[in-house]
């Protein structure tokens, strides 16, 4: 009875509650007759697609900065940086010349443009939140809407020559969605993508079992960036960083610079913030610009809290639990609820609440907690 | 020297703490001047959108007397508002009287919201500000649940006017027009006049009564104010004076015109009260003096041709500014009362408050309430002058732009005033206006003057946002005592006390 109690006490009411309605769903979407298969690997690549995102989270909790809103600004550097990568592999024309390796070099140029960007601007950003300690969340808040406004601006008067970023007929100006089939979308996760432009030897990446698609690319470097991350906490820079977070006086008192700690977390986090965004849009097949991330933030915030973080504790399990949890509902949600009432927007509507709710919970929690 | 010296430090100073209203102001005059309006558009277009949103920005005054920072739980009143607005259309409902029932469904359902929303800020202090924004988002999630789901799948519902073909959710925008549009823009001043002579009536009498029963002294202010209302409505039924109060809207230049010399009264009676009852020094008479003379010249500016086209051109629909005035002098008198003075202390420190007493829990709900009721009246209005209902999207920006607004007058997180929210109002949404029009004749694109608007609204949070927290910040490493207005109690980690504890 007792392990039972701390069991419950470990998990949390909301935690349980969202863990039995993604149950519920995948049950009865069963019972419904949608194939197990189908499901399943729509989970995983949707686990896979938002995971780097919600990852971003930890380094920023971790380094005492709070909840990170302003992941828009390490998305902002992400989607920058696969605009120009596509660009220039279009100016060079490197699918001719290049051939199978023009999506791959592609990749790697966006994710160099993005992480070198989100570099820059996170340590900004991370100086801005030293100057701003106690109100960050807000800040954050705001800081991140004010740059999608901004780059907005940047998207609307951009004169790219590639006809898959820029509208047709017009000398400026990007589209809201732009189609990466002809560039790095499904390299580590769509088998059909892999199978035509891949060498026999890269057949790995991304296959099918039966009806069940395994993106073994998507897997591997996801894998990759939660152990990094791992393995980087239990560094004595990551120690450090945590005991910044945890505890400002002791850490100061035993010679840490906390500053430069919060700075280097906020850094990390607005680089895998531009990775994360990154390997979405690969995964997702498309580029997502203007108004499109402004909620992301809130999704990965939504996210690793429901995982089970706190605002100022995060682990990889989080991340982990959290967003299979989150993305798994809404997956899920959406056949059923189309067999059950035929109302197409209601998953929308669910992920408002839940992803708001549970951040609401979280805040008046941590208060709880404090008294 | 010494005096041009100390006149120059004010003079710096003046500037210094309204450097982001003259900042906003100077963007304003570039865009108003790259943009190529012509004026009367513009001033047409800000009094437009004065009407119908200075109520809102004035709800959020009292939550920062409060210490509860900038309420971006607003959402909720205007959620509060579109509730009722729904039904009172779904039942056919419409003109003042359908107006006067949204009222009627609006306020209880936004004490109630107000209530609850105040209770849960009390377990989340220091951090409402973030808090009201997620409240918000959320309170949007259920109200898309309500009107998506709710109606017409639990509660039946039958109009194909309103609700989607299916049968369940009701359809994206709601056209007002015939039912509920201009119903407090299109209200007679005569019938404004009447009502407000009856209400002064009443009180009067009641007042009277109250005397004989001697439960009452009765003033002499209160006989003067039943003679002014007598007279008002006296001189109502004058046929010219009848037939110019018919009308429901008033012409700026009169509205100018009429504003003008009730001021010139005020001053006036001041000087002949100075002279005669108190025999003042003259120099004490320089002021109203020149009060008067900035009346004449700006009534004498009204003649000249460009700006008489531009007074001539804009109608003012009348209820609506009373209102607004109406909300401006509540919230100046409020301060007066003891509600005012608790809630003021409770803003400026809740240990002092609680250790004089005061209720601290109590008055921060109070003050919730009251600025939900006003936020969903604010909506009303809203509403009604713009014609259509978005019902999806009518209440998701309100917080927002009136938090910006607000700030674009000068205000803080921890001090905000009338004047700052109108001269916000106005300056924010000239803004509005021109940017379009600017993005076009700058960049040959009017999308960029929209998005530039609309970053314009966001930096300007963001900015006044990170300038209090940094002050705040700079002051609170001198004496470590965490102010009201901190996410710190929930991000800070563990306490210099708790340690000691340890």
């Amino acid at each position: 009875m007792k392990t039972l109690k701390n069991f419950y006490d470990n998990i949390g009411l909301p935690r349980l509650i969202i863990g039995l309605f993604f149950v519920f769903l995948v049950v009865t979407s069963i019972v419904l007759g949608f194939s197990p298969a189908a499901i399943f690997s729509d989970v995983l690549r949707r686990w896979l697609m938002y995971g780097t995102l919600v990852l971003a989270m930890v380094p920023g909790i971790q380094s005492g900065i709070g909840l990170n809103f302003g992941i828009s600004l390490g998305i902002s550097a992400g989607l920058l940086g696969s605009v120009l990568s596509m660009e220039i592999s279009f100016l060079r024309n490197w699918n001719e010349v290049l051939g199978a390796g023009a999506p791959w070099l592609t990749l790697l140029l966006a994710l160099l443009f993005g992480v070198v960007m989100a570099a820059v601007l996170g340590t900004l950003y991370g100086m801005l939140l030293n100057r701003v300690k106690g109100s960050e969340m807000t800040v954050s808040t705001y800081v991140g809407f004010s740059v999608i406004a901004f780059m907005n601006i940047v998207w609307l008067s951009l004169a790219f020559k590639n006809g898959e970023l820029s509208w047709p007929l017009q000398g400026r100006g990007l589209r809201n969605t732009a189609s990466l089939s002809g560039s790095f979308g499904g390299l580590l996760s769509n088998p059909d993508v892999v199978k035509s432009t891949q060498p026999a030897g890269l057949q790995w990446l991304a296959f099918r079992i039966g009806e069940f698609t395994i993106p073994l690319g998507l897997i591997l470097v996801f894998a990759l960036l939660c152990f990094f991350v791992w393995l980087f906490f239990r560094s004595k820079l990551g120690i450090a960083m945590s005991g910044a977070g945890e505890n400002q006086l002791f850490t100061t008192s035993s010679g840490i610079n906390v500053d430069k700690k919060r700075i280097q977390g906020t850094a990390i986090s607005t680089v895998l913030g531009a990775v994360g965004i990154i390997l979405y849009a690969q995964t997702y097949g498309f580029l997502q610009l203007y108004n499109a991330p402004l909620m992301m933030g809130f999704a990965s915030v939504a996210s690793i809290l429901i995982g089970g973080a706190s605002v100022r504790r995060a682990k990889i399990s989080h991340v982990l639990i959290g967003t299979l949890l989150f993305q798994g509902i809404l997956v899920t949600a959406l056949p059923v609820v189309n067999e059950v009432i035929e109302i197409g927007t209601l998953p929308e509507v669910l992920r408002i609440i839940i992803s708001n709710g549970i951040i609401l919970y979280a805040l008046s929690k941590t208060k709880g907690g404090n008294q | 020297m010494s005096k041009a010296n100390s006149l120059l430090k004010k003079a710096g100073s003046i500037l210094f703490d309204n450097k982001v209203m003259i900042a906003f102001a100077m963007i304003c005059l570039a865009a108003i001047l790259l943009s190529g309006s012509s004026l009367s558009f513009i001033v047409d277009g800000v009094f437009t959108r004065i009407t119908r949103n200075t109520f809102t920005v004035l709800a959020l005054i009292i939550p920062v007397l409060a210490g509860l920072g900038l309420n971006f739980g607003i959402v909720i009143g205007a959620v509060a508002a579109q509730i009722a607005v729904f039904w009172v259309v779904y039942w056919g409902f419409g003109g003042f009287g359908g107006m006067m029932l949204s009222v009627l469904i609006a306020t209880p359902l936004a004490v109630l919201f107000g209530y609850l929303v105040g209770k849960l800020f009390n377990r989340m202090k220091g951090a409402e500000m973030i808090a009201g924004l997620i409240l918000g988002y959320f309170a949007d999630g259920l109200y898309q649940l309500l009107f998506l789901v709710i109606i017409g799948g639990i509660i039946p519902v039958d109009n194909p006017k309103l609700i989607i073909s299916g049968g369940v959710g009701v359809k994206n925008t709601i056209d007002l027009t015939g039912n509920l549009k201009y119903a407090i823009d299109s209200v007679r001043m005569v019938d404004i006049v009447t009502v407000l002579f009856y209400v002064v009536l009443a009180i009067t009498l009641v007042k009277v009564v109250l005397h004989l029963l001697k439960k009452y002294q009765l003033k002499k202010n209160d006989l003067i104010l039943f003679g002014v209302a007598g007279v008002i409505f006296g001189i109502s039924y004058i046929p010219v004076i009848e037939r110019f109060l018919s009308t429901d809207r008033l012409g700026l230049l009169d509205a100018l015109t009429a504003v003008l010399i009730v001021l010139a009264v005020i001053q006036l009676v001041k000087i002949g009260k100075s002279l005669f009852i108190e025999k003042a020094q003259p120099k004490a008479l320089v002021k109203p003096i020149a009060a008067l003379v900035v009346y004449g010249v700006i009534y004498a500016l009204t003649f000249i041709p460009q700006i008489e086209e531009v007074l001539l051109f804009v109608k003012l629909p009348v209820l609506p500014f009373l209102l607004i005035a109406g909300l401006c002098w509540f919230n100046h008198k409020l301060l007066s009362t003891r509600l005012g003075q608790n809630m003021r202390t409770v803003g400026q420190s809740q240990s002092v408050a609680m250790a004089s007493g005061i209720n601290v829990d109590q008055t921060r709900v109070i003050a919730m309430i009251i600025s939900t009721v006003l936020a969903s009246w604010g909506q009303l209005i809203f509403l009604q002058n713009i014609g259509t209902f978005s019902t999806y999207g009518a209440h998701t920006q309100i917080a927002q732009f009136a938090i910006a607004a607000l700030l674009v007058g000068g205000a803080s997180v921890q001090k905000a005033t009338n004047k700052q929210a109108i001269i916000g109002v106005i300056l924010f949404h000239t803004l509005f206006i021109v940017a379009p029009q600017a993005g076009k004749q700058l960049f040959d694109n009017a999308q960029i003057g929209e998005y530039f608007r609309v970053f314009v609204s966001y930096g300007v949070i963001a900015l006044s946002l990170a300038m209090h927290a940094w002050k705040k910040y700079k002051k609170d490493d001198q004496t470590p005592t965490g102010g009201p207005n901190q996410e710190s109690s929930i991000l800070a980690p563990v306490s210099v006390k708790q340690e000691i504890q340890k």
